[in-house]
């Protein structure tokens, strides 16, 4: 068989599966090479998926709305909209609660999906709600310490220690990090 | 944990068996997990950090499945142990270049290890040799399920595993499977196949990662999509493709037997000639030939190597192992001479005292 576009002899055999119906090629080495080489992919670079499709979230907003929702910021971690967009990166997991509507969109692009069908923990912990306080918590320990707002950083501890005594946090068994308080060990195993 | 140790062992993906191991090098699944009570990284200080930390490195380093495990408190390693970690694929990229308390427990025969305030606060990876998705998923469940009861994850109903970048949510799983694929690459169909994968969501990497180019023609293929389908689902996706792809790699080297046979021996014996001989040789050459002579060894064209050894040298020529191994750290252009030099005692086993620079 002679290659179908020049006399050589046709030694590369390619049968096209993409676009309609299968279509067959025969064709001699240097064809197939061009041939096969015509289309060049484009670079694909999976690590910025997540920065393109958050930058992508600002098309379809007015400039005065895309400002707003920038400055938006979670209460329990502080994270802007804006600093989302920028890094592509969540700040707690709060953030998928709090920036639902603008996240929704999103996670639909990257994964058709919103419901997740996979593995669950076992233990059925009901909520995480109270974890998550604590993250806050913390939050405005650290930054009512730094301010010297001791009276303030005192309640906040109290109602730290009384989350984490509360065993909401059997898990992690994280202690106040605040030195001079008593460190709960975690559970042993 | 002695990094000189384990320079010198070979880990369980390098072993070069299991079904498959003539293209599939490796099968690998990851699951990132976060602690439901601690910011995710980019918004730790560097209290949380230390103290998710220590939290996670006391709960893995309890899991017991099989042998202990070694942790390596990253933060505290020289650039070169980093590398080398990195090299060996037992912490990624980011672990490596990254900065602050962050750690790595390794099983010793260095089939799986637990990342540490990596991009997530764990990232857990098993790694086996060949095609065999099924024992890999089976045992990293099995420490999932482990740490799990002494953890509370960050969960939601909806999305489920709760991650810092959207993309991992839901199942936080990454199934990925390494092959070795030099005749896609000669005969040039490697890019319509990659085009055609990422149509059904499927990534496909370089040896080392995101980013990473192909080098020595290893690519890994892996799901994209990490919600709305079962642990289960993903494996079968990516699972059920690779014998398609294993197929046309083996037709790919049929073709060039049959209609070239010359050409692929003497691409073969010269890679293999140049290995042998070279007397300074960069990291990139040395990939590239060496996936040549492996594909040699698989057809036959090389009957005095053994597939495990090319794999070593794969890994133990690229930088930081080559510094590991000879015990002094180098320079570029000492690199490529002492890499020339390595090659050679490895491939000339009868004249190898007799070898010297």
């Amino acid at each position: 068989m002679k290659c179908q576009k020049c006399d050589k002899p046709a030694t590369f055999h390619i049968t096209e599966l993409t676009g309609g119906k299968p279509q067959e090629l025969h064709v001699c080495e240097d064809h197939a090479r061009e041939y096969l080489s015509e289309s060049e992919p484009e670079a694909t670079a999976p690590g910025k998926l997540p920065e393109k499709l958050a930058k992508q979230l600002a098309v379809g907003q007015t400039a005065e709305e895309l400002a707003k929702l920038d400055q938006q910021a979670c209460p329990i971690c502080g994270i802007t909209f804006f600093e989302f967009r920028n890094q592509g990166r969540l700040g707690c997991p709060h953030d998928y609660v709090y920036f639902q509507k603008e996240l929704d969109p999103l996670i639909v692009n990257i994964h058709g999906e919103l419901e997740h069908t996979g593995k669950r923990p076992k233990r059925t912990h009901g909520s995480t709600d109270r974890q998550t306080e604590l993250i806050r918590l913390r939050r405005e320990l650290k930054e009512a310490v730094l301010g010297e707002k001791y009276e303030q950083a005192s309640t906040l501890r109290d109602e730290i220690k009384q989350i984490e005594g509360s065993g909401a946090n059997h898990g992690s068994g994280v202690a106040s990090r605040e030195s001079g308080t008593d460190q709960p060990k975690p559970p042993s195993t | 944990m002695e990094l000189e140790e384990l320079a010198r062992s070979c880990g369980e993906w390098l072993r070069g068996s299991g079904p498959e191991s003539d293209i599939v090098i490796s099968s690998r699944i990851r699951l990132a997990r976060n602690l439901a009570d601690f910011p995710f990284i980019s918004r730790a200080t560097t209290a949380d950090r230390a103290e998710i930390e220590r939290i996670l490195r006391d709960k893995v380093t309890r899991v017991r499945d099989g042998a202990e495990l070694n942790y390596v408190d990253v933060n505290r390693l020289e650039a070169i142990d980093r590398q080398f970690l990195f090299e060996r694929q037992l912490i990624s990229r980011e672990l490596a270049e990254g900065q602050g308390a962050r750690g790595v427990a390794i099983d010793p025969q260095e089939r799986g290890s637990l990342m540490i305030n990596e991009e997530d606060h764990l990232r857990i990876q098993v790694m086996q040799s060949g095609l065999d998705l099924q024992t890999a998923w089976e045992k990293i469940n099995r420490i999932d399920d482990l740490l799990e009861d002494q953890i509370t994850y960050a969960f939601n109903e909806r999305l489920g595993y709760l991650t810092a970048c959207p993309t991992n949510v839901g199942t936080g799983m990454r199934v990925s499977v390494m092959l070795h694929l030099p005749a896609l690459v000669i005969t040039r169909q490697i890019d319509k196949l990659f085009r055609s994968l990422q149509k059904i969501s499927l990534a496909v990497r370089g040896l080392y990662g995101e980013g990473s180019q192909a080098m020595g023609d290893f690519y890994q293929i892996s799901n994209q999509i990490t919600l709305g389908r079962s642990e289960t689902d993903l494996i079968k996706q990516v699972g059920d493709l690779v014998p398609t792809i294993i197929e046309y790699e083996r037709k790919a080297r049929e073709f060039l037997v049959r209609e070239s046979h010359e050409n692929l021996h003497d691409r073969v014996s010269r890679a293999y000639g140049i290995l042998r001989t070279a007397q300074t040789i960069s990291s990139e050459e040395t990939m590239h030939l060496l996936s040549s002579v492996r594909m040699g060894v698989n057809l036959g064209l090389i009957r005095d190597l053994e597939i495990p050894t090319l794999n070593q040298l794969f890994i133990y020529t690229q930088p930081a192992h080559l510094q590991k191994l000879s015990g002094v750290e180098l320079d570029t252009s000492d690199r490529n001479i002492e890499r020339a030099r390595f090659l050679r005692s490895r491939l000339n086993k009868s004249d190898s005292n007799g070898n010297k620079n």
